[in-house]
């Protein structure tokens, strides 16, 4: 019988069984930023083990709330900049050159196929996308990663979901993910693995790919996976060059993981997506979603473009080409946040934040601030926020806040009317 | 250090409650455990639930439906409990990684089928419920006035080797 990508990297990064079905593997990337990292720093100092097991594979960034807020937030960005120093962890990015966690790492060229990659942040599924075995953690989880190098896991199971079909023009990656989730609801995947498949994800970006893998946990799942092609090879390529002798070659090597003809799948879902419309949650959950056209004139008082989910290049550019030569209307506040300087270099270089400048858009620097009510656009009780995000619990953006879900092009249209609008209807 | 299990009940009827109702993300930014004890469910909108009532405070065991602890890894949601002296949660089901987080920190995130569940949430219509938690016997023991009724659980081994070790540091520490 043939295995899985996710088996495969399993089989490749077992440590040790202590008990059947508990699999501890060795960790590619321990991930870190300053909202649960602290917290592990501070039992390990107390314990006296005040050690990391490997410096080059941690990878550290103060990203959640950036520049401190307060005395607080400037606490934790503290312990976690003196914890990196003190142990050399040179891969660590403090303001100026920090970035949200889940685009920031991939785009350093940390996330290869194959890795295993934790972090203490439920969005780590987002690395999937290179073909790598990805997962959130809590705080004691990190704190066992950064000392040892190792992380349990039960057995994995993993669902197949293949996305046929061709995607219609002003449909993206972010409508794919929420209809799947709304097919198969928050608990549809609850510790088990969504191995992408399919046309539409092998013509999807690396960028696309990030967004559609970043969502996995919405449905419960531990990573999202997308097998690794000559899509991903060239995403890597200026950081692997030195390793192989063609892209061809790298793409050779990087077939090892794919799954097998014959693997096992614990369900194979299919999902023929060429119909698919724009869509947007309701309630407080993400698999409350229906058509972005079923929404019956939707006020909004406050639009967030970025985030994890949608603040890569490709996001604002399809934001931009809505907002271009137009204004938002006049009782919404429009705010865009690059998800990282590089992202936000790149989209001034284009023109794009002229663009989202022009139309009246607030530009922050990249941090995660207002998804998770932190800074940067905390909503106000009974606001409502069009949100390229991707949770839209109750408080999640401010206590009594309402949030709906929603595409970058769909966030923009709806910048512009100023109530939930498929853009393809302007 | 091995905790202590059981005692009075708080049932919460709904299924999805996620870590931004145990504690929401503005309470992240303390870095001590003990900062976050005023804060439990704070943001959880139930009928008959009062994040600042007496039902809470006298909780030592929280009772729920499906998929409880979904959304964020925050392990701030297993804290937020464990420093209210809730070290048991009984739930139909369980997102992964509060989960994880519950067994890590040395705590019991007991599953039982649906049909106990609806039992348990049936006792509670009739009174104060106080669940005891024999852990060596794997099961629950639930009493509402001169109502009793036993369940069995399933942990699995590491699982108990996390609980009886005080929680996964411990046990990485001394194996690998």
């Amino acid at each position: 019988m043939g295995k899985n990508i996710a088996e495969k990297i399993f089989a490749a990064h077992l440590r040790d069984e202590p008990f059947p079905g508990a699999k501890v593997l060795d960790i590619d990337r321990v991930l870190c930023h300053e909202i649960t990292t602290p917290v592990a720093i501070a039992d390990l100092v107390w314990r006296g083990k005040d050690r990391v097991f490997d410096p080059t594979k941690i990878k550290a960034v103060i990203d959640h709330v950036t520049p401190a807020k307060d005395s607080k937030t400037a606490t934790q960005a503290k312990i976690l900049r003196d914890w990196a120093r003190r142990h050399d962890i040179t891969d660590f990015f403090d303001v100026g050159r920090n970035g949200v966690c889940h685009a920031l790492f991939p785009e350093k060229g940390y996330i290869r196929p194959g890795f295993t990659v934790i972090m203490g942040d439920s969005h780590t599924c987002t690395h999937g996308a290179f073909g790598a075995f990805a997962a959130g953690v809590g705080t004691t989880d990190l704190e066992v990663g950064i000392l040892k190098g190792v992380c349990a896991f039960r057995e994995p199971k993993t669902i197949r979901i293949n996305l046929t079909g061709t995607l219609q023009p002003g449909v993206y990656a972010k409508d794919v993910i929420l209809f799947v989730i709304g097919q198969i609801g928050v608990n549809g995947a609850t510790d088990r693995v969504i191995e992408f498949r399919g046309t539409v994800v092998d013509e999807m970006t690396m960028d696309s790919r990030m967004t559609l893998c970043n969502m996995a946990i919405e449905a419960g799942g531990t990573s999202g996976i997308c097998l690794p092609d000559a899509t991903t090879v060239d995403y890597l390529w200026p950081f692997i060059e030195g390793e192989y002798s063609s892209r061809e070659a790298a793409l050779e090597e990087f077939r090892k993981w794919h799954s097998d003809e014959d693997a096992e799948y614990e369900k194979v879902l299919d999902f023929d997506i060429s119909n698919l419309e724009p869509q947007v949650t309701f309630g407080y959950k993400p698999d409350c979603v229906k058509a972005a056209r079923d929404f019956e004139r939707t006020p909004v008082d406050q639009i967030y473009i970025g985030t994890c989910t949608n603040g890569r290049l490709e996001d604002l550019r399809v934001a931009a080409e809505i907002l271009k030569g137009r204004r938002i209307a006049d009782n919404v506040r429009g705010i865009v946040s690059p998800a990282t300087p590089k992202i936000f270099s790149d989209a001034m270089a284009e023109g794009i934040m002229q663009i989202f400048m022009d139309a009246g858009f607030c530009v922050t620097n990249p941090t995660c601030g207002a998804c998770l009510g932190m800074s940067n656009g905390v909503l106000a009780e009974g606001e409502v926020c069009a949100s390229t995000s991707n949770r839209n619990f109750n408080g999640r953006m401010g206590k009594g806040g309402m949030v709906h879900l929603m595409s970058p092009a769909t966030a923009a249209a709806t910048a512009i009317t100023g109530v939930i609008t498929d853009a393809r209807t302007l | 250090m091995k905790k202590t299990f059981g005692g009075a009940a708080l049932f919460l009827d709904r299924s999805d409650i996620n870590t931004d109702e145990i504690i929401p993300a503005k309470y992240l930014t303390e870095v001590t455990k003990e900062a976050l004890k005023p804060h439990c469910l704070e943001d959880l909108k139930l009928e008959g639930f009062d994040p600042k009532g007496e039902a809470l405070r006298k909780a030592r065991v929280v009772v729920s439906r499906q998929n409880f602890g979904c959304g964020s890894s925050r392990e701030h949601a297993p804290w937020v409990f464990e420093v209210n002296d809730i070290h048991t949660i009984i739930a139909e089901s369980y997102a992964r990684i509060f989960r994880q987080n519950m067994f890590n920190g040395g705590m019991l995130a007991i599953e039982l089928p649906r049909e106990q569940i609806d039992r348990l949430f049936s006792m509670a219509g009739q009174g104060e419920v106080e669940i005891l938690v024999d852990l060596s016997g794997s099961a629950i023991t639930a009493r509402c006035g001169d109502k009793v009724e036993t369940y069995p659980f399933d942990i699995s081994p590491f699982d108990r080797a996390l609980v009886e070790s005080g929680g996964w540091v411990e046990f990485a520490d001394a194996r690998y």
